[in-house]
């Protein structure tokens, strides 16, 4: 019975830990646990859940993308640019904007792949440059007038926000590819390992390029649904997201070594990050507090997840 | 007979100095078990590696089956049907039992791009089944131990339709109970028709188990007969063969009183009950086979493993060192068996190599005092004649000898009581091997006691005052400089004398 209860919590520590913060915050504060607030904490996550699934795939195979955050910034930026003044329709400004953001991935791969740069100083360089794109392709100002077609993506569907549809399908789809596509299967071999792979007749670069398009994707989507939601593209959003992600993608059971790591994890550490940032304003604990606590919140969840794996070894 | 399952005829394989394989032939039957006995070094691995693809010969043929084949790659091998066991196993710790024995080869749907999971677990189980095994094809491999890995291994050979299936040293991480299982498992695949090569130097392994015995010594292919007649103490000596003609310049030291005594060590599974003592000036030789628990020994007393029973004394003081500093500290030095990776910093200078232990004492207001560093080492490098063009020069470039150098000179630099030397001339040119030898004699000679591991019995033999031999976690024989010969280190080593307590 102890076992088993262990075994659970090693498997789904990342949901343990969303409980632990949730049942003493739904005491503290009556809003909590309300309709309204469980949507807005559940909008506010779905930006960096989407980001986080892309980044799981890439933790997976051992590697990292420092630039999701530059990639949603430079698609959400070119989305609103081509369907405003670019004079495109939303639809086709959409999907090139989502083609820009594919191409980062290609490139992050290219250079890690054929370049042999280590995947962290790779999307490091492409990560200042796709920013540094943006700032030129805005001038550094806001590009605002988007039409209805855009901003639908951020409005409620009923009382449910758009964007938390948009994660579900997001999830549903990734959770195939990882887990029950041939593709998927060979993401988990090449991050446990390589060489083991390449004996098998698997081909890792193909595997990378892969993993680096999604992960892009992801980012991008991200991008858009931003700049819906601010019915403007920030020069300087997504500042700061890959952070979110890796540490959702971790705490949701991702390794940094490889190998290990689900989308559904990556959603659930996503929820961890958007509950303690929601509970701690609800709480009015000062917004500098907040980084402190959840820097510290961050070390304790990732510390107790290796102590039960490493108990249970 | 019938035809051979497999035949290699005239295989040549050298690498840069060495002749590792000199025109070696060897055929194997349809549900045979073959045993490849030989030292460390004589030449098995390199060549079942030619077998399996991860080496390419520089020349001989290769037949299988009748028919001449060409194995340029592991995959190639593995289409053929030739799986070798590595010691170190290809598993991927993460994926499934099942996931691992079809990578690459997952039953799919969906036009090829979806897994059929339910398929694979079953495929996978119906390979396992007729091999009454303990885990299921479900489990995940990280969950597996060393034993049941082997056994994935070798389900994933079958699943390959595996002719030919080669082990290297298959038992060397196994308890006795797993490797009796282990050694089921292989003569049910003998009943079935596959040719089974079995790579070790247990002789009660290899009269256990095998149909044919071949023995490799230096590159060559000594002997191959039916097991049965053959006796241990026939293979030990076409393994050993050789006279000792090698020079050795063991310069007599004084040997003084007793420095280190060890009593009861402990430490994990891998050593039990080692009792031994090292007097000033005196060479004692571990011999062994590789794993047997010699380097264990070196680990624990340097405080890189721990202790977990025994006593340890040192001058008669009892120490208990928990870490390498520790032991540094108490004037005990490590030579480790892998120079490159436990030993250098390989992209920094000699000097900084040479002297990183004693930036501590040349040190003032925390800057390293630079011009005693190097009057230093100048000394160590005419002493030892590390041939370097200047001290800034990188140990990377350095030849593997003088690389072994610049190690001894940094334990010298603590003035060390013991030194414990792991392999010390694996991987160095002959003439090179003779320096570090003397250079050894000449430590001695000052009065520092030295333990010395080495696979190498003529090395073992040359400059040794007194010889310990190790199997299986404990002391099996002490022999005194007069009486030690290879056979007689080589039959403890293997097995076939008693403890002697």
């Amino acid at each position: 019975m102890r076992h088993s209860l262990l075994n659970f919590t090693r498997s789904n520590s990342g949901l343990v830990i969303l409980l632990v913060l949730a049942i003493p915050l739904s005491l503290l504060s009556p809003d909590f646990l309300t309709g309204a607030n469980l949507l807005t904490v559940a909008l506010q996550v779905s930006m960096i859940a989407i980001t986080a699934i892309g980044m799981t795939f890439a933790l997976i195979t051992g590697g990292v993308d420092l630039s999701v955050g530059a990639v949603a910034a430079l698609t959400g930026a070119l989305a609103a640019g081509l369907a405003t003044s670019g004079g495109l329709g939303t639809y086709p400004a959409l999907f090139l904007a989502m083609a820009a953001a594919a191409g980062v991935g290609l490139l992050n791969a290219a250079l890690i792949v054929w370049g042999r740069i280590p995947p962290f100083v790779a999307t490091l360089a492409t990560m200042a440059a796709a920013r540094g794109l943006t700032l030129v392709y805005t001038q550094g100002r806001p590009i605002s007038g988007l039409d209805a077609q855009f901003t639908f993506w951020a409005s409620n569907l009923g009382p449910i926000p758009v964007p938390i549809f948009v994660l579900i399908f997001v999830l549903i789809l990734t959770y195939i590819i990882l887990n029950r596509s041939l593709f998927g299967n060979y993401i988990f071999a090449v991050g446990g390992g390589e060489e083991t792979s390449r004996l098998a007749g698997i081909s890792p670069s193909r595997v990378k390029f892969g993993v680096y398009t999604i992960s892009a994707l992801c980012a991008g989507l991200t991008g858009l649904l931003l700049t819906a939601r601010l019915w403007s593209a920030q020069p300087n959003s997504g500042t700061g997201l890959e952070l979110d992600a890796i540490a959702a993608s971790v705490l949701g059971g991702a390794s940094l070594l490889g190998g290990a790591g689900s989308v559904t994890g990556a959603v659930t550490g996503a929820f961890i990050v958007g509950v303690l940032s929601n509970g701690l304003n609800l709480l009015e604990v000062p917004s500098y507090n907040q980084q402190v606590i959840k820097g510290l919140v961050f070390i304790v969840a990732v510390l107790l997840d290796y102590l039960l794996k490493r108990r249970l070894k | 007979m019938a035809i051979p399952r497999l035949q290699l005829v005239h295989i040549v394989k050298s690498f840069p100095g060495v002749q590792a394989v000199q025109d070696v032939s060897i055929e194997a039957y349809p549900g045979e078990i073959l045993a490849l006995a030989g030292e460390n070094g004589a030449g098995k691995s390199t060549l079942m590696n030619i077998l399996s693809g991860s080496l390419l010969a520089d020349s001989g043929r290769i037949w299988l089956d009748g028919e001449e084949v060409d194995i340029s790659s592991p995959r190639r091998a593995q289409e053929l049907g030739i799986a070798m066991i590595h010691q170190e196993l290809a598993l991927i710790p993460q994926m499934t039992v099942a996931q691992n024995i079809f990578l690459g080869r997952e039953p799919r749907f969906a036009s090829g791009l979806l897994v059929d999971s339910r398929k694979l677990l079953q495929q996978a189980q119906a390979l396992l089944d007729p091999l009454q095994l303990d885990f299921s094809a479900s489990a995940l491999v990280s969950d597996l131990s060393i034993a049941q890995r082997q056994m994935v291994e070798i389900a994933k050979a079958l699943s390959f339709q595996a002719r030919v299936i080669i082990l290297d040293e298959p038992t060397s991480a196994l308890s006795e109970r797993e490797s009796d299982i282990l050694f089921a498992l292989m003569r049910s695949l003998r009943e079935k028709g596959v040719t089974l090569i079995y790579i070790s130097h247990r002789m009660e392994e290899i009269f256990n188990l095998s149909d044919r015995t071949a023995v490799m010594r230096d590159g060559q292919m000594v002997d191959i007969a039916p097991t049965q007649a053959l006796t241990p103490q026939m293979v030990v000596q076409k393994m050993v063969g050789r006279e000792l003609k090698d020079f050795f310049p063991k310069t007599e030291a004084q040997i003084g009183e007793i420095l280190l005594d060890v009593r009861g060590l402990r430490s994990g599974k891998r050593l039990q009950d080692v009792s031994f003592s090292l007097r000033r000036g005196e060479i004692l030789g571990l011999a062994g086979l590789v794993g047997s628990g010699r380097t264990e020994v070196a680990r624990v007393l340097f405080g890189a493993d721990p202790l977990d029973g025994g006593e340890i004394k040192l001058a008669g003081q009892v120490i208990h060192p928990h870490s390498p500093q520790e032991a540094i500290r108490l004037g005990i030095g490590l030579v480790t068996e892998d120079r490159k990776v436990q030993s250098l910093f390989l992209g920094q200078s000699v000097r900084s190599n040479a002297s990183v232990l004693l930036f501590e004492k040349l040190t003032r207001l925390g800057f390293i005092l630079y011009g005693r560093v190097d009057a230093w080492m100048r000394g160590a490098i005419s002493q030892l004649t590390i041939r370097t063009p200047n001290l800034g020069q990188k140990v990377r470039n350095l030849s593997g000898g003088n690389q072994q150098k610049v190690v001894i000179a940094r334990w010298l630099s603590i003035n060390p009581q013991v030194l414990i030397l792991d392999e010390p001339t694996r991987g160095i040119d002959v003439a090179s091997k003779a320096e570090i030898h003397t250079l050894i004699s000449e430590l001695a000679t000052k009065g520092i006691a030295i333990l010395m591991i080495s696979s190498e019995l003529p090395e073992i033999l040359g400059i040794s005052d007194r010889i310990l031999v190790m199997r299986e976690g404990r002391l099996m024989a002490e022999l005194n400089r007069a009486e030690a010969t290879q056979d007689r280190i080589m039959q403890a080593a293997t097995g076939q004398i008693e403890a002697s307590g």
